[in-house]
């Protein structure tokens, strides 16, 4: 008998309810950008989903200007409890218009519609929501009586979570007072217009939000704005070092959140199915394209055969291929440079050594996707190891100690997060007090909530997102 | 049912000498990689998001209907509700002759003759439960009197359950050799272990009990009696299934797993199927390998069936079942 | 220094009298718990308010900055291991040995700030309360700072501050012992380890600090004490790898900017400098508690 095979099930393009042309918002209105329009990819097919029009320098000095101007007329003086049903509404209506955000964004980003649906759409509104009960108790939050907000806020967000990540800057921001002007990535636009428009529909006082739209020069244009007092961004290690540069000596506040090259280490003792779960959930989420993907994986000697083989085993059923599938595990890479640098990583990795294994899985034959790969036999000095991939590409690594464990884990620049899989208390608490990351999973993994602080020591940026401590940073504590 | 045959209580390989003693037993199914519960849920809950549509959909429901064990257990069966359960069993829908009969009729033990009557050579199998189903509270003479019984009248297949009070006393051994002495007293017949995992103490019983039930020969590791609740979850048949795919990594041999009750749905069997199919491999989608003990699916899957079939929504009075 | 008739009276409060010549102190840095010279050899003469020669201080150089940073890397797991009530004690000590060298502080502190003797006992009085103040927050500066996260699903969820690592402190330049406690207590109350650079031109109390952190329990290399030119140390502390977090209360005002991008190098956590330096007297908030703590946040599920 012939295998039995999942049809295609395809959600709907049309639910995105896809616009020819998208222009940037300003004070409260779309306007034609000042720069040249830029044509959206759905990476799937790589055909133009949209013109976007992007914003040029001086429709940064209005962005920044209207949002000044909202800070101090209209949003600044208004009662917390006030911009609280603001982004409560917001949230509603991202969570109403979920279906058409969830597939718009796989459209623009490649990522699963099981992703956009599940994940980010969700975890958007929720911070959203969260967030907006805030707005109205910033004095019970721990920063003083009566903490202030910082002014206006400058967010530059990667493709990754379009939608996620720009919630993520504009819901604390605007809780805590202050008002924003975001660029959202330049290959992933849309979901953050589409925020732009129910943010209007729900009436958020004009200025309050800004989306400009645009490539790196728009962001270089924003985040060096005198007329900031905070920038939040979040986005690749290099990137963010520039802008720390560019921030010194001005006193304006700011966070980033950067790279990571998390370590996820599997005790001997660990339930071993559920490591294995973690482990492909760490690397394979939203094709690897996550700054805190468990992209090393640590696996103690005792157990390394028998875990690998379990691991190639389980990844050989992700399915690779339409995003708009809903029975699609790993979508396409988000852009061509991506995809180029994931090739050239994982090449690097066979000229040093490692052994490439390659899922079998058939890919489509066209868009840009990159199968499963993992790499064994890695040692730390290989770049697979120490580079982030941003990519379906796992470097596998042994250890046979528990102290071993952590000495490879914390060998790294970074510090965003961390994974630890054992079924012994003790010991998955002594580890997690002993690597140096911001998140730490034990036995889970790719969790996020909104009131979770999310961010990373070192390298992988300052400041945190979600939670108590998260809020914090956008006020003047 | 499988197309290996192990012997009573003899586990092949490194396997052997597992069970040579109480002591042994105890440490091997203690030395079983733990269970994460929300780890576990949360994998199964990702299975369940799987979408099956047209074809597949088509396929798997088909796949579903033969693998059947059509049942009725209960005080008031008499031989005419079995007789006309054969019916069904054999001939599912009278209107689609395609559609597969059932794996088997599963009955009491002492009702097992008049299945096996009705069912001739039909192919369909009759399974019975036997060992004081489904407490199993009964001296081993008595259990093994019940499974005599049953096989006897024609049985195919023996459904008995395991000593949860022994289980859970930590009284492996016992357990274990009562399903060596059930699988000698089914001669040919092919022996179901019923963990009733609804009864254990967690995942990581259900591993332990999985494999303890392997060891000692099962052919298949079986959920539930379906009579308390809950019965066969979702992660309960992934965890299950985990064990048949590391039986077959240890030992070469593939054993089977039944899903018994709770499912009533031809949505809820078809996730079922993407489990066998994701968690355990495609080569366990026959009825030799993954069972289905239920009475009220049959009628959900020839209903969703037909809907598929005739693009309209059917309902239960246009199919001859009760 | 062209003065030639040097009393090298430390701290001006010695008088060669009666035929006996007071023992004058040497002033050192004070690097993994040890009081070495510079590795440059180089010294520096250190005057009092009104231009007399007080001493001679050690010019440290780059190498000593090494050698500090190093020092304070290797401290680092011992001190951030340590319990927080250990911690909280430890500083308490340095308060009380403080205390016990009251007088030889005000002596220090009027000579490098030319502040009055009643002046300079309440600042030495500020600096006493200020590490009191802070080895209390030792063990609760995790409770103010942490919080138990109620996320939406089967997990228990918790944040709490670690720690950044080495921190280096420019120490203010006026304030030289209450200023620089200020700056310090905090590194050491959270549990990081610190390379300070003292105050250019008023290291003296500093060092005489340093005698005091040798000790009070306060392990070696959890406090590197570095005098010299600010202008020359700072860059290679702001640039260092293996400094995680950067503080310029003290830093000379056309550096900061400067610092601040080699900063970025390795995106240190940066306190920037003040635009005048702060009124040491008021008791702080948390802000430099929260400046050298990370927010680690574990997830882990709930379930049999």
């Amino acid at each position: 008998m012939e295998p039995w095979t999942y049809a295609p099930a395809r959600e709907s393009a049309a639910v995105a309810n896809l616009q020819p042309s998208y222009r940037p918002f300003v004070d409260g209105t779309f306007v034609d950008g000042g720069g040249e329009p830029l044509k959206t990819l759905n990476p799937a097919t790589e055909e133009v989903l949209a013109e976007v029009g992007t914003a040029s320098e001086s429709d940064v000095d209005r962005a920044v200007a209207a949002a000044r101007r909202a800070y101090e007329k209209t949003w600044g003086p208004m009662p917390g409890a006030e911009r609280a049903k603001y982004l409560f509404r917001i949230a509603r209506v991202v969570a109403e218009r979920s279906r058409e955000l969830a597939v718009l964004e796989t459209l623009d980003n490649g990522k699963p519609i099981r992703e956009s649906r599940d994940v980010d759409v969700p975890t958007a509104a929720a911070h959203l929501f969260h967030h907006a009960g805030w707005a109205d108790k910033l004095a019970h939050a721990g920063f003083g009586a009566d903490p202030r907000p910082l002014g206006v806020v400058g967010g530059v967000i990667p493709w990754n979570f379009p939608l996620l990540m720009a919630v993520w800057k504009i819901a604390p921001a605007l809780a805590a007072g202050n008002t924003i002007v975001l660029k959202p990535a330049e290959t992933t636009p849309l979901t953050a217009l589409v925020l732009a428009e129910i943010a209007a529909e729900a009436g958020l006082p004009a200025g309050v939000l800004n989306v400009l739209p645009g490539a790196g020069d728009i962001g270089q244009a924003l985040v060096g704005h005198d007329g900031l007092d905070k920038v939040a961004f979040t986005g690749s290690t290099d990137v963010g070092k520039e802008i720390q540069r560019r921030l010194a000596g001005t006193g304006r506040h700011l966070t980033l959140e950067l790279g990571g090259k998390a370590a996820n280490i599997v005790y001997d003792d660990a339930a071993l199915d559920q490591a294995v779960e973690g482990v492909v959930e760490g690397i394979f989420f939203n094709q690897g394209h996550v700054c805190c993907a468990g992209s090393r994986l640590l696996v103690q000697e005792s157990i390394a055969d028998e875990f690998e083989e379990l691991l190639h085993a389980r990844i050989a059923t992700l399915r690779v291929g339409d995003p708009l599938d809903k029975n699609t595990d790993v979508g396409a890479i988000n852009s061509r440079a991506q995809l180029d640098r994931i090739v050239d990583l994982a090449a690097a990795g066979d000229a040093e050594g490692a052994q490439r294994w390659t899922s079998p899985c058939p890919l489509p034959e066209k868009g840009l996707f990159f199968p499963p790969t993992v790499f064994s036999g890695v040692e730390q000095t290989m770049r697979v190891a120490r580079e982030e991939i941003f990519g379906p590409v796992l470097s596998v690594l042994t250890f046979p100690t528990p102290d071993e464990a952590v000495a490879k884990a914390n060998n790294t620049p970074y510090g965003l997060s961390a994974g630890l899989w054992t079924d012994k208390g003790a010991k998955a608490m002594w580890t997690a007090q002993r690597v140096r990351a911001g998140v730490v999973w034990t036995n889970t993994f790719n969790r996020f909530d909104p009131t979770s602080p999310f961010g990373g020591y070192g390298e992988s940026g300052f400041g945190r997102e979600g939670g108590r401590i998260g809020l914090g940073a956008y006020l003047d504590a | 049912m499988t197309t290996t045959v192990p012997a009573p209580g003899s586990a092949p390989g490194a396997l052997a000498d597992v069970a040579r003693d109480e002591v042994s037993l105890r440490r091997f199914l203690h030395g079983l990689p733990g269970v994460d519960q929300v780890g576990l849920e949360r994998r199964s809950a990702g299975l369940a998001t799987r979408s099956i549509k047209a074809g597949s959909k088509m396929r798997a429901i088909d796949m579903a209907v033969s693998m059947i064990d059509l049942t009725t257990l209960e005080g008031s069966d008499t031989p005419g509700k079995v007789r006309s359960l054969c019916a069904q069993a054999m001939r599912p829908d009278p209107d689609y002759p395609d559609v597969p009969a059932v794996a088997a009729v599963c009955v009491y033990a002492d009702l097992a003759g008049v299945a096996v009557e009705r069912l001739g050579g039909s192919g369909v199998g009759v399974a019975a439960v036997a060992t004081a189903f489904p407490s199993g509270r009964a001296s081993l003479p008595v259990k093994l009197a019940d499974t005599a019984l049953a096989v006897e009248a024609g049985a195919s297949e023996i459904d008995m359950v395991i000593d949860r009070g022994a289980f859970l006393s930590g009284r492996y051994g016992q357990v274990f050799d009562e399903i060596v002495a059930v699988k000698q007293a089914c001669g040919t017949a092919h022996l179901k272990v019923i963990l009733e995992t609804g009864e254990l103490a967690g995942y990581d019983d259900v591993r332990r009990a999985s494999w303890l039930a392997l060891l000692a020969g099962a052919d298949v590791i079986k959920t539930s009696t379906g009579k308390i609740s809950p019965a066969a979850t979702l992660p309960v048949v992934a965890l299950m299934l985990l064990a048949v795919r590391d039986w077959h990594r240890a030992t070469g041999e593939r054993r089977g797993v039944k899903a018994a009750g709770g499912i009533r749905s031809a949505k809820d069997a078809i996730k079922h199927l993407v489990a066998v199919n994701e968690v355990a491999g495609p080569e366990w989608l026959t009825p030799e390998l993954f069972r289905f003990g239920a009475s009220s699916l049959l009628n959900d899957l020839l209903r969703q069936r037909r809907t598929q079939l005739e693009g309209h929504y059917s309902g239960a009075s246009y199919i001859g079942a009760g | 220094m062209g003065n030639t008739t040097m009393s090298l009276s430390p701290g001006g409060r010695a008088d060669d009298t009666a035929g006996r010549l007071t023992v004058a102190k040497t002033y050192k840095l004070y690097v993994g718990g040890a009081f070495p010279r510079s590795e440059s050899a180089r010294s520096y003469p250190v005057t009092d308010a009104k231009g007399r020669l007080l001493a001679h201080a050690s010019l440290a150089s780059r190498k000593d900055v090494r050698d500090a940073v190093s020092a304070a890397r290797s401290a680092f797991p011992g001190w951030s291991g340590a319990t927080a009530y250990n911690r909280g004690q430890v500083l308490y000590r340095v308060a009380e040995m403080l205390q016990s060298r009251h007088e030889a502080f005000v002596d220090d502190v009027v000579a490098a700030e030319g502040a009055s003797r009643r002046k300079a006992a309440g600042i030495v009085d500020a600096a006493i309360d200020r590490w009191v103040w802070y080895a209390g927050w030792t063990d609760k500066i995790v409770s103010v700072l942490g919080s138990v996260n109620p996320v939406a699903g089967p997990y228990v969820n918790w944040s709490t501050p670690e720690p950044t690592g080495v921190v280096g402190v420019l120490a203010p330049q006026s304030s030289s012992l209450l200023g620089l406690v200020d700056v310090l207590a905090p590194v050491l109350a959270v549990g990081a380890t610190a390379v300070v650079v003292t105050s250019e031109a008023r290291p003296l109390p500093a060092i005489g600090l340093a005698e005091v952190l040798a000790t009070s329990d306060v392990p070696g290399g959890v406090v590197n004490v570095l005098t010299g030119r600010t202008a020359e140390l700072a860059p290679w502390l702001a640039a260092h790898a293996e400094v995680q977090g950067l503080d310029l209360a003290g830093a000379p005002e056309e550096l900061a900017a400067s610092l601040e991008r080699a900063a970025a190098g390795t995106v240190k956590r940066v306190l920037p400098r003040p635009a005048a330096e702060a009124d040491h007297s008021r008791v702080p908030g948390t802000a430099r508690l929260r400046a050298w703590s990370e927010i680690k946040t574990v997830w882990h599920p709930v379930g049999r």
